[in-house]
């Protein structure tokens, strides 16, 4: 499964939300009704999906779907 | 004049049943809730009995998200609030929202997120912890969602008063709407501690029952062999209202809310103390707190948790308040079905004191083959009776010595 697929079926499954619904531009918060607790949760299945670590300053610039993937990809050593 | 408080709705989930029909129809036939624990594998713990919710469907009142979120207190608080306004009728909107309040009590809040969390602090550590852990937790949580979903912004709390906490919650709110701070409040007492934690904790209290081998006899007030009480889950929540309001949108009454009585034992943090005078003087203040005498009440559901000293020790206090008048009660525990539903007990039981009132039936004990010595009233053993109920009590105490009353009489005009 490529990054961007696993991230979007953590997305689906923790905010209860359609894969329809998660376009790479869709934001967390206004888009896809997630509160800062959802995202927090989220970035936590994040880490444990990929085996990352995400400080609370790298949270604060992840605000869309393919905010994620990029950031994900960098942490991997993979070009976005 | 007093402001007169009247029940408009009502809504439970319990061991016998996950609505109010059900379980009355449940209670009225003498069913046992209890059996094997399934929520967790109790192995070696010395209890492996206790009234679980039996076919529940949380989806039917929470979404996946929330489902894996809250602590099933809050699902269960949640299932019960939407019954109990869908009973009443009540619309919440712009215009009354401030004079809605919520109070609903739980003994120990979301100890099966403690536990679940705690194992992941131990074995990932601290970044692992969800951040929905406190807000699952926290026993004042059951009344904020509520509060949140049916959009109720007057007085909230959540009395913590062990196994009188939903007792107290509808006390309180009473006491709101009586004293002018609210019209109408949603209110009741709930709990989910059927946990390996708390299990194993009640059980160094040697206070639950071991009957493992007959879960459905386990359950035993006022009877000889009684040996502890068994853990039920669930609770009730109710809507007090005041009556000018609740007449004037032709809402359907139940019962009147009249009397609220509390007493602390000053005592010992688990024991009562003999002839339970700290229950007697609840049951008096509850009493004279709506000016009625001891011979108008035909019916007390009692706390009779068929613990050892309580079940002597009530009915004791029950003889101090009601003198000769004692004789002709009808006295009878609901937890000898659903087991001790702990901060929920309250909430389920003030329904079943109103339905006693309404239906003029005094649900049965069941598994009261041999009364213990000193426990001599009609206990309405094994067999639901029928009678007219003018006015009924239910009784609930807490560790802490905490004595809670409610009256509920039968409405007229």
């Amino acid at each position: 499964m490529s990054i961007e697929e696993k991230v979007i079926e953590i997305i689906v499954e923790q905010l209860d939300v359609t894969r329809e619904e998660c376009v790479p531009e869709a934001s967390f918060i206004e888009d896809l009704g997630a509160d800062s607790l959802d995202l927090v949760e989220l970035i936590m299945a994040m880490e444990e999906n990929f085996g990352i670590e995400i400080s609370d300053e790298e949270l604060q610039k992840i605000r869309t779907i393919l905010d994620a993937i990029n950031f994900i990809k960098k942490k991997k050593g993979m070009a976005s | 004049m007093e402001r007169r408080v009247v029940i408009t709705g009502m809504g439970t989930v319990n061991p016998v049943g996950n609505n109010v029909d059900e379980t009355w129809a449940a209670l009225c036939a003498g069913l046992s809730g209890i059996g094997p624990i399934t929520k967790f594998d109790p192995g070696n713990q010395a209890t492996k009995i206790a009234g679980e919710l039996k076919k529940f469907n949380p989806l039917l009142y929470v979404d996946k998200k929330e489902l894996r979120r809250l602590d099933d207190f809050i699902i269960y608080a949640l299932a019960c609030a939407d019954m109990a306004m869908k009973d009443s009728g009540l619309v919440i909107d712009e215009a009354n929202a401030e004079r809605v309040g919520t109070i609903i009590g739980s003994g120990i809040g979301g100890v099966r997120t403690i536990e679940r969390e705690h194992t992941v602090l131990e074995q990932s550590g601290p970044r692992r912890v969800s951040p929905f852990t406190i807000p699952a937790v926290l026993p004042n949580l059951a009344a904020g969602q509520v509060s949140i979903r049916h959009k109720a912004k007057g007085p909230i709390s959540c009395p913590v008063t062990a196994c009188a906490a939903g007792t107290s919650a509808i006390g309180e709110a009473f006491r709101a709407i009586q004293g002018g701070w609210a019209d109408t409040m949603i209110a009741g007492g709930i709990e989910a501690a059927i946990t390996p934690f708390a299990i194993a904790g009640f059980n160094a209290m040697r206070a639950l029952s071991t009957r493992n081998d007959e879960p459905a006899k386990a359950s035993r007030p006022f009877d000889r062999d009684r040996d502890g009480f068994v853990m039920g889950e669930g609770g009730g929540i109710l809507i007090l209202e005041e009556l000018t309001l609740a007449r004037k949108r032709d809402a359907r009454v139940y019962a009147e809310l009249c009397g609220y009585g509390c007493t602390a034992d000053a005592y010992h943090m688990a024991a009562p103390p003999p002839g339970h005078e700290g229950a007697a003087r609840s049951m008096e203040i509850a009493l004279k707190s709506c000016g009625m005498g001891p011979s108008e009440v035909g019916y007390i559901n009692a706390h009779g948790t068929a613990t050892p000293l309580n079940d002597v020790y009530e009915t004791q206090a029950i003889k101090r308040v009601f003198g000769a008048h004692s004789r002709k009660l009808a006295v009878s525990s609901t937890k000898s079905m659903t087991g001790h539903l702990l901060g929920g007990a309250g909430g389920l039981e003030a329904i079943v004191a109103v339905k006693a009132v309404c239906e003029g039936v005094a649900p049965p004990t069941i598994n009261l083959d041999n009364p213990e010595e000193g426990c001599d009233l009609n206990y309405v053993a094994h067999r639901a009776m029928e009678m007219n109920i003018e006015a009924a009590l239910s009784n609930t105490f807490g560790f802490g010595g905490v004595n809670a009353v409610l009256v509920f009489k039968k409405f007229r005009d």
